[in-house]
């Protein structure tokens, strides 16, 4: 049997309003999903920005003089559950995944154009839900990780809408990981082989992968603790006989996944933007493939690293210690092949180029303390320190957002057909770059020194380091306006950027800009070698796409 | 079920840009979201034996399970589940009233796990916020209830779906009945290993 890749499509979707009301209708196309999941996250980024901000002006004092306590908790908690859940995962997986996998797998749409739709309409509702639990009776104070007992005792309102929120997000997760998987093994081109395939689309295969295997674990841990805060079961409540140890476990199973959910994707954009601005093919296709499926089999079995101080047995304690270390090799892997796809190319500094070189830095800052964090000792004397947080943040905005940030500057002109400002963009860059580094290297010696994270009030010794941590957010905070400026003003006035303006030769630079609805006017173009520069044969295909 | 298009299909097709043919990976995604449904379960199964391993409860409060009632509800399952298969059969065949008889009795008998799975919880000696071992039964025998519950609805629906000549679901349109017979038969399995935890461990 066959069916039809848009059921229906003939009548009802000539009803489908055109122009920019398409983005905020129920469409089918995966590019416009593509782009409702990029603009709907930027807008929460935005928001869990503003909290940052609010968090680190609290911060430049040793007393909670500018929020009380309570809003100090519940804002640290809207800002992690904001920028993981509504901003990097929905981004680096809905949007750039929905929005170039079709192409890259030679196809008019996603698998499950419907599903896809639902998924990404999941997430408008649920994160107003959780932004207006603060307005109604205060929002959740436990932090994302919602350990108990410390989310069964504070007030349950805020709680428990923080569960139904993450809960829809979870399902919209799973959800689009079903159709990237469906998409990339199902949908892909019967004559394009899984090893032709962009690496986008393998580090994607990944995350799907990760996602259906463990974000339901997380759906049914939040489940139970909605039961111990509302029927006042007894599962993660010492006082009634539960084991707050369990919901670690289930909890970590999920969430330390979640860090390569955030993370894989960005690898993958990453393996996309430096080839084509380095003009080389990317080093290593092969061990990039093994080392992104060693490192989805790693990422399950290393949770318990997050639960060192929690009580874990010496065994444990020593496998998940080594299971750790392991994944620095498949990662290292990875960098190294990266830095090998720069070495001795045509290396055009622009911004997409300048943000991924950004992300290497970062990333490999933050893969070095993370190896630091695996060793036991260590890891139980700067446990739940500053030095945690700045580890996290090198991943996730060093590493992601970076990398979100380059894909934008990198995939614009096909969203748009505008070219963005490439001065504006370096400049954009450059304060990034320093804010957030001056933000996040010294919160490693406040760390170090033992400064509690997630407490309001701190001793007055760390006072100069918070400041100049502080310093670093407001650049990070400014570095947002030359980007707004810049999209806005190309908008408006761009200059045309034509249908391939980086010579790029995967599937999706091979049609106009923006993209027709079905992606391609005639036959589709059968990219073999997506990263075959500077090679002898290719020149030719170079300029048969010119 | 799944075949590639035919050739002056796609063809044919090509005149209406919009619309693109493609074999029907519906039941491909199925098994995904299955084997996400069945994580949540891991992750069930995990918490408990978990519990089990490291809290002991007092031995005033462990309860003896009674076996002839869950033992009667897992032959009820398994043998809906070859009922389903049978129904299945006729279906292929396109023999409806038959197909619709086994689609009935398979709905009964998950009706019939559902009143003896009601029947068992209000004889149970302990209620839902007694102990952790009470919780967690109610838990994980509540959540698979619940997938039976769903299943034995979509069953009527399919059931009522198969009548001749109105109904939508026949041997050339058989997606509807494949994703309940396979979601029937994950809810099957589930049980199976519920039960050999939950009563049998």
């Amino acid at each position: 049997m066959t069916i039809s890749l848009k059921p229906n499509n003939s009548s009802p979707e000539k009803l489908q309003p055109t122009g920019w009301l398409k983005y905020l209708s129920f469409s089918l196309d995966h590019k416009v999903i593509g782009l409702q999941y990029l603009v709907c996250g930027f807008l929460f980024y935005l928001i869990g920005g503003s909290l940052a901000g609010a968090i680190r002006v609290e911060l430049i004092s040793p007393l909670s003089d500018f929020m009380p306590r309570e809003v100090y908790n519940q804002v640290l908690t809207l800002h992690g559950t904001i920028m993981i859940f509504l901003w990097i995962v929905p981004v680096v997986n809905g949007a750039f995944g929905n929005y170039l996998i079709p192409f890259y797998v030679g196809a008019r749409d996603m698998a499950f154009p419907r599903l896809n739709a639902v998924a990404f309409w999941l997430i408008p509702p649920s994160g107003l839900m959780l932004i207006t639990s603060y307005f109604i009776n205060g929002a959740a104070q436990s932090g994302w990780t919602a350990y108990p007992p410390l989310s069964i005792t504070t007030p349950a309102a805020g709680q428990i809408i923080w569960i139904l929120s993450v809960l829809l997000l979870g399902g919209s997760s799973i959800f689009g990981g079903i159709n990237f998987i469906a998409t990339i093994l199902k949908l892909r081109r019967p004559d394009l082989k899984l090893m032709q395939l962009p690496m986008y689309c393998w580090a994607m295969l990944g995350t799907s992968i990760l996602v259906v295997l463990s974000t339901p674990v997380l759906a049914g841990t939040l489940i139970l603790l909605s039961f111990d805060i509302v029927a006042h079961t007894g599962f993660f409540n010492p006082s009634l006989g539960g084991n707050v140890i369990v919901y670690q476990h289930l909890f970590w199973f999920y969430s330390h996944p979640a860090v390569y959910i955030m993370v894989l994707p960005a690898f993958g954009l990453v393996s996309e933007i430096l080839p084509i601005h380095s003009r080389k093919p990317l080093f290593g296709y092969t061990t990039m493939v093994f080392s992104i499926m060693g490192i989805v089999v790693l990422g399950l079995i290393v949770w318990a690293h997050h639960m060192f101080t929690s009580g874990t047995p010496p065994w444990m304690r020593l496998f998940f210690t080594i299971a750790t270390a392991f994944i620095a090799v498949p990662t290292g892997i990875k960098f190294f092949n990266w830095v090998a796809t720069l070495w001795g190319g045509k290396i055009s500094l622009n911004a997409a180029m300048l943000f991924s070189c950004g992300f290497i830095i970062n990333f490999v800052l933050g893969g070095i303390t993370g190896v630091a964090l695996a060793q036991v000792p260590f890891d139980v004397h700067v446990h739940d320190t500053y030095f945690v947080v700045a580890h996290f943040h090198y991943i996730v905005y060093g590493g992601s957002v970076f990398v979100i940030f380059s894909s934008i500057y990198h995939w614009f002109p096909k969203f748009t057909g505008k070219m963005l400002n490439e001065n504006l963009g370096r400049f954009h860059f450059i304060i990034t770059f320093i804010g957030f580094n001056l933000c996040f290297a010294p919160q490693h010696w406040l760390g170090l020194n033992g400064m509690p994270r997630r407490v309001a009030e701190y001793d007055p010794q760390f006072q100069l380091i918070n400041q100049i941590s502080s310093v670093g957010a407001l650049l990070m905070a400014l570095s947002t306006l030359p980007f707004l400026w810049n999209i806005l003003q190309s908008i408006l006035y761009g200059e045309e950027a034509g249908d391939n303006p980086w010579n790029a030769l995967t599937p999706e630079w091979l049609t106009s800009s923006p993209p027709p609805v079905e992606n391609w006017d005639g036959e589709a173009p059968l990219v073999l070698e997506p990263y075959g520069y500077g090679k002898k044969d290719s020149n030719e295909t170079q300029e048969a796409i010119r | 079920m799944t075949s590639l298009v035919p050739k002056e299909q796609s063809s044919e097709s090509k005149n209406d840009l919009s619309t693109e043919e493609h074999e029907d990976f519906r039941l491909f995604g199925l098994i995904a979201f299955l084997i996400a449904d069945g994580m949540t379960f891991a992750g069930f199964f995990a918490a408990y034996l978990t519990f089990k391993a490291v809290n002991p409860i007092g031995p005033d409060a462990i309860y003896e399970l009674e076996l002839p009632l869950p033992t009667l509800n897992t032959i009820l399952l398994l043998v809906s589940s070859f009922t389903f298969h049978r129904a299945g059969k006729f279906l292929e065949k396109n023999e409806s009233k038959q197909c619709q008889k086994w689609l009935l009795i398979t709905g009964v008998l998950g009706v019939a796990f559902l009143i003896s799975q009601m029947f068992e919880y209000f004889t149970l000696p302990f209620g839902l916020t007694d102990n952790l071992f009470a919780s967690t039964f109610y838990a994980l025998t509540g959540f698979h209830g619940l997938h039976v519950t769903l299943g034995s609805l979509m069953i009527m629906i399919i059931w009522w779906q198969t009548r001749v000549p109105s109904g939508r679901v026949n041997n050339q349109n058989k997606f509807p009945f494949e994703a309940v017979e396979l979601y029937w038969h994950f809810v099957d399995g589930i049980w199976v290993i519920l039960f050999i935890i939950l009563y049998l461990l």
